[in-house]
């Protein structure tokens, strides 16, 4: 099924479902409002969370006075929540087709989270509850956002629009941390004006989310009069072989990439880089990211998506082998961090442009849920084996063997990936089923 | 959730105004802190005031102001700190020794940096290294020559965004400087040790300015550790011991010994006696997470969260009679050093 194209936000209601996309100059076209506003939420929701992230160790350390103990607990539970929250979000805004309610929460339940931080002094629980509830937030609307993308937006234009997207995302999460240490400098650490800041940024989000968002997607994703997705059906996208391919692919190329902590490890240790740098590093490469994110997601569109996500890869394979070259210093960082960058911006929105057209419109978050989620898992995995390699054979080993793998996954991508992905058939989302 | 759509320009209005007031919230609540709290001026030394004329117990407040306070094994003499003198210092942790002393303080900006500053008996800054992490730990060698220190790094573990730590050590005498000790040869139980996991922390110095003890953790556990400054090699001296502290009379030392799994309560102050490696848990049943700080060869200093969010007090507890329990020496205060009159 193609998606039906809304350049204007047509109000609620039944639309065609299948409105062919007018022939356009091969000019620029215009993107939806709707996605740049969901560019601009993701932007001020950035800088609200990254403003928090960035202060968040200083808090906890000078202005609380918890010892790293108590921070490496809260720290493991902030990040094991998403996985199976961003499944269920994504699935609940299938299920009810209500995207914008659904991202809405989550965008508003870490938001609240700000205040939750505040109000919690140092009382260890209840900072790990606003911290995890912080993180379910984040797992709930991430799907749900990504599917109002990819059903507000011209098929041909969804490597543009998720570039657009990420670019203002990164954006974001660029300012953040500029404006926590704007703050801190300002009042001389007052670490409460940080949060209020933070929550008056995240409130700033859910209101441009519900004044220029619609409530629901240009063409309703389910036509009149069939039965919600079911998550039987979600887990049937299994069976739609383009979709499973490219969930494989993901996967596998995410068992072969290795965390972005470590290869910043890896740098600092081959520079012997002052730590006082260290968190420098992921700023060059959002900068790349930044820059490259509208014009690759531009050439996705025109020259198929699979070819910049496999170059992406590729990038990626750079980065490992540059880390194990002779090459030294400055050039040694700025090729790392452009390499970096440059795979991010090909890998990131692409793989949603990539695969969002294959997967029924109604179950659209609930794919793009499970995408995510395959590739995340697989890069936790990565991550957890890398580790456990360098530690027993040494970091050289473990950057051998994570290139190998590496070339290995891409091959095999190469043939997995379908290089014209047929568009999901309609049919088993017609299927009535009594719910 | 079914609201009658309202008109683009009704929604941009509505939307401004939204802007508007969460701007005015955001900026009125950060001029308002910022009112609130001044900073003490950092150089602003007090006129005259050295350590060997101001002899005591020398702390920091929750601001950060470093006091002196005069002390006598009975106590504080006064009643917290109405005799206390400020030294005009800011710094997150401050210990003083043999006639010098070290501040670090966090360094704001872009990313996390600490200020580590050496003073000299006159409190004048001799030298200053600023270094990447947040203020943790802070040592002077008894003779004053050695100077080392403890900061949180985060983003550096591998395996998450959890902290790990760095600790440096500076020689004053030479301006040798390590500024990560990560490089000493380890040997844990008798064997050479790699990993790229090792953390070091709480680093304390013996007279002779070249053995010093230390906490190393590895793969989920702590050791104590023995290092020498000229071989550059340490080895394990046993198992969970975290944050050593030397006895002035170089004969015991002082650590927090992990008692409960979790987070809840996890250390419990010990000394252990470096003659018969014995070690006796101290009257102090509270969970102590500071490096203690000896104030003479029988009794121990060591902070503990006050009852206000985010203060700190200074206690005492005997260092070989556990029957008598700790006393509340200072509230409002953290990282005690003694400082000896004469010089």
């Amino acid at each position: 099924m193609y998606l039906a194209v809304g350049r204007a936000r047509p109000p609620d209601g039944p639309a065609p479902t299948r409105t062919p996309s007018p022939a356009r100059p091969a000019g620029r076209r215009r993107l939806t409002g709707t996605v740049v506003a969901l560019g601009a939420v993701s932007l001020v929701t950035d800088i609200s969370s990254e403003m928090v992230t960035a202060v968040l160790p200083l808090y906890l350390v000078l202005g609380l006075g918890l010892s790293p103990l108590q921070f490496g607990f809260l720290d493991g539970l902030y990040n094991g929540v998403t996985a199976f929250v961003r499944l269920a979000g994504g699935h609940a805004a299938d299920r009810w087709q209500r995207h914008r309610l659904v991202a809405g929460s989550g965008y508003a339940l870490s938001t609240l989270c700000k205040l939750g931080l505040l109000l919690a002094g140092s009382s260890t629980p209840a900072l790990s509850a606003a911290l995890a509830a912080d993180r379910v937030g984040k797992g709930v609307r991430t799907a749900p956002r990504d599917a109002l993308i990819s059903l507000n937006c011209d098929e041909r234009d969804l490597g543009r629009a998720f570039g657009v997207h990420r670019a203002m995302d990164t954006t974001g999460a660029m300012l953040g941390p500029l404006v926590a240490f704007a703050i801190l400098w300002a009042t001389v650490d007052a670490y409460d004006a940080v949060f209020v800041v933070s929550f008056c940024f995240g409130l700033l989000g859910v209101l441009i989310l519900f004044a220029f968002v619609p409530g629901r997607a240009a063409a309703p994703a389910r036509p009149p009069g069939t039965a919600a997705a079911t998550l039987r059906q979600t887990l049937r996208l299994f069976h739609v072989p383009a979709f499973r391919r490219i969930l494989c692919t993901a996967t596998l190329l995410g068992l072969a990439g290795v965390g972005d902590g470590f290869l910043y490890l890896v740098l600092q240790k081959r520079l012997a880089l002052d730590v006082e740098f260290f968190p420098l590093l992921p700023l060059g490469s959002a900068a790349v990211y930044l820059l490259l994110a509208v014009p690759l997601g531009r050439a996705a569109d025109r020259i198929g998506r699979r070819t910049p996500y496999l170059l992406g890869h590729v990038a990626l394979l750079g980065v490992y082998l540059t880390l194990f070259s002779p090459v030294a210093g400055w050039p040694l960082t700025v090729l790392v961090l452009v390499l970096h960058g440059a795979f991010y911006a090909a890998t990131d929105g692409v793989l949603m442009a990539l695969g969002g057209p294959v997967v029924p419109a109604d179950r659209r978050a609930g794919g793009m849920a499970l995408l995510q989620t395959g590739q995340g898992v697989g890069r936790l995995l990565a991550s957890v084996g890398f580790g456990a390699v360098w530690t027993v054979w040494g970091m050289d080993t473990a950057l051998v063997l994570a290139a190998a793998a590496l070339g290995a996954a891409l091959v095999l991508a190469r043939v997995l990936l379908p290089a014209a992905p047929t568009p999901a058939d309609p049919a088993p989302v017609t299927v009535p089923e009594p719910s | 959730m079914s609201l009658p759509p309202l008109s683009l320009r009704a929604r941009i209005t509505a939307l401004t105004a939204a802007t508007a007031v969460l701007a005015a919230v955001a900026v009125g609540y950060t001029v308002a802190a910022a009112d609130g709290d001044g900073r003490p001026a950092a150089s602003a030394a007090a006129p005259g005031l050295t350590l060997d004329k101001a002899p005591g117990l020398y702390h920091a407040s929750r601001k950060g102001n470093v006091l002196s306070t005069p002390y006598s094994p009975s106590g504080t003499e006064t009643a917290d700190g109405a005799r206390s003198r400020k030294t005009g210092l800011s710094c997150n942790r401050f210990y003083a020794s043999g006639g010098s002393a070290v501040c670090i303080a966090n360094h704001p900006g872009l990313s996390q940096k600490t200020k580590v500053t050496v003073l000299d008996r006159e409190l004048d800054t001799r030298e200053t290294v600023v270094v990447g992490g947040i203020p943790n730990r802070a040592r002077v060698s008894p003779s004053g020559r050695m100077v080392a220190w403890t900061l949180f790094v985060s983003g550096d573990s591998y395996a998450s965004s959890s902290f790990s730590t760095r600790s440096g050590i500076l020689d004053t005498r030479t301006g040798y400087l390590v500024k990560n000790v990560e490089t000493l040869q380890l040997y844990i139980e008798g064997r050479r040790y790699h990993a790229p996991d090792v953390n070091y922390w709480g680093i304390t110095f013996a007279d002779d300015d070249n053995r010093f003890y230390a906490t190393v953790a590895t793969k989920g556990k702590t050791y104590l550790v023995e290092g020498d400054m000229r071989t550059w090699k340490a080895r394990t001296l046993r198992r969970n011991a975290e944050c050593p502290s030397l006895s002035p009379d170089g004969t015991r030392i002082a650590f927090k010994k992990r008692v409960r799994k979790g987070t809840q309560d996890p250390w419990r102050l010990h000394v252990l006696d470096l003659g018969t490696m014995r070690e006796t848990p101290l009257a102090e049943t509270r969970s102590v997470d500071d490096q203690a700080a000896w104030l003479d060869d029988s009794t121990l200093a060591y902070s503990l969260p006050g009852r206000a969010k985010g203060t700190s007090d200074i206690w005492t507890v005997p260092a070989d009679a556990p029957a008598t329990g700790p006393r509340l020496l200072l509230s409002d205060a953290s990282s005690p050093s003694m400082v000896q009159g004469g010089g």
